[in-house]
């Protein structure tokens, strides 16, 4: 299965009356993560999430696309 | 000041009281302000025939264009107030909202992808056309008095119902209510008279509102910038209004010096800039805002009810202020009539703080939402802002990540008491709670919309293919309904034929009501007074529908062993 890029966040259970809010309701809890962090500790946090989803996603193919897209436009 | 608008100068009267003084004036209910949302519930009340004081201590409409855009959802509760096309016709209607990063699109959204609606997703109108056009409706009901220069200085409130002291150019008067209903506004002049808090969150940031005349070839979209060559650093918002009237919003931050940033010599060249061009333009208003996102606990207190601005407030990406207020009165007129009319207990009353207060709250979480996209409050929260709108160029998920405001859509009230839960499944968004779809009918009066024909009272649409094969014992039945308590009307959906026993019918034309109800024959859908769902069955059974109807009022639920 190739990485999915099309809008995929859920929450199992609940039920959204608008395709914008499961996407807002997970980047505002990426934001609260961060909240009261140093630069240094977001950096940080940043770090060890991207290893925890990054175990969970397992497949490696899935993560060298992952990677490729980031780095696109990044240098 | 405004060239394409001159203000109206509506005429003081003596009031009656101080006409025959020493008499305090008694009324069922009195609204105090005169804006969109005290304009819009005195109408609704006055249109169901409860007799509405309106007071409002100025002589004429918003000074400059203030709130700019009302929803669908507040278009279709203009029509039922009977103003909603003068709206439309002014107004720039839109639907599709463009979002720039620096200087490339990355995200669109139409608000109304869907066929078949009457209301597009959005108009734009000055504040001060569309409150012209509610104080013309409003002259259009005897039962509304509705008095200019009245401003009231005190009020007590208990029990009985409240007592306000009002000034007047001509000196001061007494007046009593049984039902008093704030809708003066986010500085709330009786929310602090009744020291009531309203709490939340003020956001450190500053935005220039300027409204420009121009000759612009823009289409009638929303256009939103983050990061524009033209205003680096900040967001730019751009509507298009009335009369060639432009709305441009431009972020100036907090630490911005607002009385100069008023001056024009400092919003000329951001305009120019934004054009791009040497074309002419006018300076019709300027203001610079800050906002809060906050709301009242409660938004009833005893006799005393707190509408739009006064009761919450939220950021204005979204439009989500005077489109919500719209819905409180939606939610509270009628409610309040059937508690006046003894038909409801006093209990259906805190269902308006309920429901409106979930209503708030979700549009305090999007605004709140918005806010902190656009205003990142820290080095982390602005890297994945812009990660976002980097990836958003070509990637779907982060595209709909970006968050320029999530424009008012009305709340789907899933957890109110009054519904009556599902028994029977059904596919779609039209839950008991949910705001009702809009689709084209046919009918013999000539309505060619659904919403149209539904409002101010409660509806039963009972779905068949034939109307003419409805048999008579179920047409008498579902005729009988209207001679309840809390009479219900049946309207009969069908493709085709007219129902016995005289029952109204109309003709799902193009199929859309069945489509967004998920409707099969037999279905039967019971709709509030504010075009909300309160039940819904497969099957239609009198007794379930008279149990929901209790449910749906607050009065107790009838015995069902008798029914049985």
């Amino acid at each position: 299965m190739p990485l999915i890029t099309a809008n995929n966040f859920f929450e199992p259970g609940k039920r959204y009356f608008r395709d914008f809010s499961p996407g807002d309701e997970f980047y505002e809890a990426l934001l609260e993560a961060h909240q009261n962090l140093t630069d240094e500790q977001s950096a940080q946090l940043n770090a060890k999430l991207i290893l925890l989803l990054a175990n969970h996603i397992g497949d490696i193919a899935i993560l060298r696309e992952a990677m490729a897209l980031a780095r696109e436009d990044t240098e | 000041m405004l060239s394409t608008y001159r203000y109206p100068k509506f005429e003081y009267r003596t009031p009656p009281e101080l006409m025959a003084p020493g008499k305090a004036g008694r009324y069922p209910v009195v609204v105090v302000g005169a804006g969109p949302v005290g304009l819009g519930t005195a109408i609704d009340l006055a249109a169901q025939g409860v007799p509405v004081l309106l007071l409002d201590n100025d002589d004429t409409v918003s000074l400059g264009s203030r709130g700019v855009c009302y929803a669908k959802r507040a278009l279709e509760i203009l029509d039922r107030l009977g103003c909603g096309q003068t709206m439309v016709d002014k107004g720039v209607s839109w639907q599709v909202g463009r979002t720039f990063f620096r200087d490339e699109e990355v995200y669109s959204f139409n608000l109304c992808p869907q066929p078949d609606h009457h209301r597009p997703g959005m108009i734009n109108l000055q504040q001060y056309h569309l409150e012209e056009r509610l104080v013309a409706r409003a002259g259009q009901l005897p039962n509304i008095d509705l008095r200019w220069k009245n401003n009231v200085v005190s009020v007590t409130a208990g029990e009985a119902g409240a007592t306000l002291s009002v000034e007047t150019p001509d000196g001061f008067y007494t007046v009593t209510t049984d039902w008093l209903i704030a809708a003066d506004g986010a500085r709330s002049h009786i929310r602090k008279l009744l020291g009531l808090d309203i709490e939340g969150r003020v956001f450190m940031d500053r935005f220039l509102i300027a409204d420009v005349v121009m000759q612009a070839d823009f289409p009638p979209e929303r256009r939103f910038w983050f990061d524009p060559p033209f205003h680096p650093g900040q967001s730019v918002l751009l509507h298009r209004q009335a009369d060639n009237v432009w709305r441009i919003d431009f972020q100036l931050g907090w630490d911005c010096d607002p009385e100069e940033e008023k001056k024009p010599e400092k919003v000329i060249p951001r305009v120019r800039a934004l054009l791009g061009d040497d074309r002419p333009f006018e300076l019709e208003w300027v203001s610079v805002y800050t906002f809060q996102c906050r709301r009242m606990r409660s938004f009833r207190h005893g006799p005393v009810f707190f509408v739009g601005d006064a009761a919450h407030q939220v950021s204005p990406f979204g439009a989500r202020g005077a489109n919500s207020g719209f819905q409180d009165h939606d939610n509270l007129a009628w409610k309040l009539k059937l508690v006046m009319d003894g038909k409801a207990p006093d209990s259906l009353l805190d269902t308006y703080t309920e429901e409106r207060g979930a209503a708030a709250d979700e549009n305090i979480l999007n605004s709140t939402r918005s806010t902190d996209f656009i205003t990142p409050k820290s080095r982390t929260s602005l890297l994945f802002r812009n990660a976002v709108l980097g990836l958003a160029r070509k990637h779907a998920f982060a595209r709909a990540l970006v968050n320029s405001g999530r424009l008012s859509v009305p709340s789907h009230l899933t957890r109110s008491r009054l519904n009556t839960p599902d028994e029977d499944g059904f596919a779609g968004d039209m839950v008991p709670g949910a705001p009702m779809d809009d689709a084209p009918i046919a009918a013999p009066g000539g309505e060619k919309w659904l919403l149209s024909i539904l409002g101010n009272r409660f509806q039963l649409l009972y779905f068949v293919e034939d109307a003419a094969g409805i048999d008579e014992r179920t047409a008498a039945t579902l005729a009988s309904l209207a001679g309840d308590a809390v009479p219900v009307e049946a309207v009969v959906v069908a493709r085709s034929g007219a129902a016995p026993s005289g029952l109204r019918t109309v003709h799902d034309v193009a199929g859309r009501i069945a489509e967004r109800y998920d409707a099969t024959p037999g279905t039967t859908y019971l709709a509030r007074p504010d075009q909300h769902v309160a039940a819904r069955w497969r099957v239609f059974d009198p007794v379930k529908v008279q149990r929901a109807v209790a449910v749906a009022t607050g009065n107790a639920v009838p015995n069902l062993m008798e029914a049985a």
